[in-house]
């Protein structure tokens, strides 16, 4: 295996080049979006240039040229998560979106009111909210497993929980708010074991972590292209493919049919059933270019740079007087949240600016984390695998700026 | 732009404000009063008003947020306390001025011109301006009524 070069990787980024303020930009707000690799610009950029045009319909060259690199995408998608087949991966808008499509297509027609949908206390607003509008809809309840001061799931009451009545259990494999990795696997062992459906949220669990959706027997995998270095406005659904199978198209339109007359419409097979309208092309093609890319270096690889970023970062912080890092489980990604004493997490993200360092300041999408913990919102620094340890010196450098200003 | 710029927000005045407000009290015999809400920040408050007749005879603030956002309520209260609405309005416009523009006049403004620092800073305005859109609206209404901004 080739060494991991950080600084030929960073040449790929070309907007990780820049001063803001006259210092160093150091990106450490990847958990709400990365930068984008030269590979993938460049994938669009040829989309645009050489082969635009609308898929499965043309029988001219471009069409089929789209087509072409747009079902390659699908490929590839399906390989990065080892997927069983190319009907299984459809391809939404992002994360939110493909909740959304498992809320209302997959469990609302069974559910009924007194029926539970099961959630857990750190999810991103993405993986709540859908939830909560099913619950109005169908009188079903949401329930929550809570969670630790050390940010991780309480998972003592979780055979209470999981009850005949669950409809699904919805959880994200890596917490945005708090990096914690959760234990999808076993929850899903568990959920099974009593035959409830398991989605799992992963948007933040791609840029990190290599995932096999055979082995963790999830029903449902979501992400977003854009927090792993593809595009916006383009991310992935898994399903099981009997699940898809059974479930009714979400939107209808262009792309999702086989044949239309007034008296009767023949839905598309998997997986452009759930494909309606022209979709998102150059941002698919831009997500297999990122997935070529990350592949290209080896997720492992970046998983492990990342870890020793994360490691070093959170030594760095927990040693600093005034500093409380919120979220200490035992497994975790990227994220690194915290607060600095005395000083409000939004004068902190403005000083921090001011220093080169570009961090999230707020309730990052997660305001029952936020109210767990008594508290209106955490600075968070949140790595990628292009990140270096001079910017976590920089990190905390801007700590110490805060400190000093504030004293 | 270096930390000089960062000086010119955070000044002296704003970081004693923030740690020492003003008039950070509830007011029980208010006939005014309004909550300010910044959703995205968290910023949250309750601004207090008593009237006599034209004059604001008190005015007070409670609530949480950053160091801007508490510095600049507590300056409110200070420069509007024993004004008459008339001359509270137009403060409140000048404050406003400076925020955006740098046309503001430093007479009316005094010590408040310490707010403008935000100007440089656009993420940062409505932080500065919560409170005074809460008192804004405190004075329009003599019943609770909630602002938020974006």
């Amino acid at each position: 295996m080739a060494a991991f070069d950080i600084e030929a990787i960073r040449k790929d980024f070309p907007i990780l080049d820049q001063l803001i303020y006259d210092k160093p930009l150091a990106y450490l707000d990847n958990a709400a979006s990365s930068q984008k690799p030269v590979q993938v610009i460049e994938a669009i950029d040829h989309y645009y240039r050489k082969d635009n045009a609308n898929v499965h319909r043309g029988v001219h060259r471009l069409s089929q040229r789209a087509t072409d690199a747009y079902e390659a995408s699908r490929t590839k998608v399906r390989d990065f998560i080892n997927a069983k087949s190319d009907k299984e991966i459809v391809f939404v808008r992002g994360a939110t979106e493909a909740i959304n499509l498992v809320a209302q297509s997959f469990v609302r027609p069974q559910t009924k009111a007194g029926d539970e949908i099961l959630i857990s206390h750190m999810e991103h607003h993405a993986n709540i909210v859908p939830w909560q509008m099913l619950c109005e809809q169908t009188g079903a309840k949401l329930r929550v497993i809570p969670m630790t001061e050390q940010g991780e799931l309480d998972l003592t009451g979780i055979d209470d929980l999981l009850t005949e009545q669950t409809k699904i259990l919805a959880i994200g494999q890596v917490s945005n708010a708090l990096g914690t990795i959760n234990p999808v696997k076993m929850l899903t062992e568990k959920a099974h074991a009593k035959n409830i459906p398991v989605l799992i949220d992963g948007a933040q669990a791609v840029p990190h972590l290599s995932v096999d959706v055979q082995d963790l027997d999830c029903d449902f995998y979501v992400f977003s292209g854009h927090k792993m270095f593809a595009p916006t406005g383009i991310g992935a659904l898994y399903g099981k493919q009997a699940l898809l199978e059974e479930m009714p198209p979400w939107q209808g339109g262009g792309d999702m049919i086989l044949s239309v007359s007034f008296e009767h419409t023949q839905y598309n097979e998997l997986p452009y059933k759930f494909e309606a309208g022209t979709p998102h092309i150059a941002g698919a093609i831009g997500l297999g270019a990122a997935i070529d890319y990350m592949q290209s270096i080896g997720v492992e690889k970046l998983a492990k740079h990342e870890h020793d970023l994360l490691d070093y970062a959170t030594d760095k912080l927990s040693n600093m007087a005034g500093v409380r890092l919120i979220g200490t489980a035992q497994h975790k990604a990227s994220v690194l949240s915290f607060l600095i004493e005395g000083v409000h997490p939004h004068d902190v993200g403005t000083i921090f600016d001011q220093q080169g360092v570009a961090i999230r300041t707020g309730h990052h999408c997660a305001q029952p984390v936020m109210q767990f913990f008594g508290i209106p919102a955490t600075a968070r620094a949140s790595f990628a695998f292009y990140n270096t340890m001079d910017e976590v010196d920089a990190l905390a450098a801007a700590v110490v700026k805060v400190q000093e200003l504030f004293a | 732009m270096s930390s000089a710029d960062l000086r010119d927000l955070y000044q002296q005045v704003i970081m004693d404000h923030n740690k020492k407000p003003r008039n950070f009290r509830e007011m029980l015999d208010a006939n005014h009063l309004a909550h300010g809400n910044n959703p995205l920040c968290g910023d949250a408050l309750v601004v207090f008003v008593k009237m006599d007749g034209d004059v604001i005879e008190d005015v007070s603030f409670q609530g949480s947020g950053c160091a801007i956002s508490m510095a600049s309520a507590s300056l409110m209260t200070e420069s509007i306390k024993g004004k008459t609405l008339a001359e509270a309005e137009a403060i409140y416009q000048q404050v406003h001025k400076q925020m955006t523009s740098e046309d503001a006049d430093p007479a009316l403004l005094g010590k408040l011109e310490v707010l403008g620092g935000v100007r440089e800073f656009p993420a940062r305005v409505k932080c500065a301006t919560l409170s005074w859109h809460t008192m804004h609206t405190a004075m329009e209404n003599d019943h609770d009524i909630s602002v938020t901004t974006e």
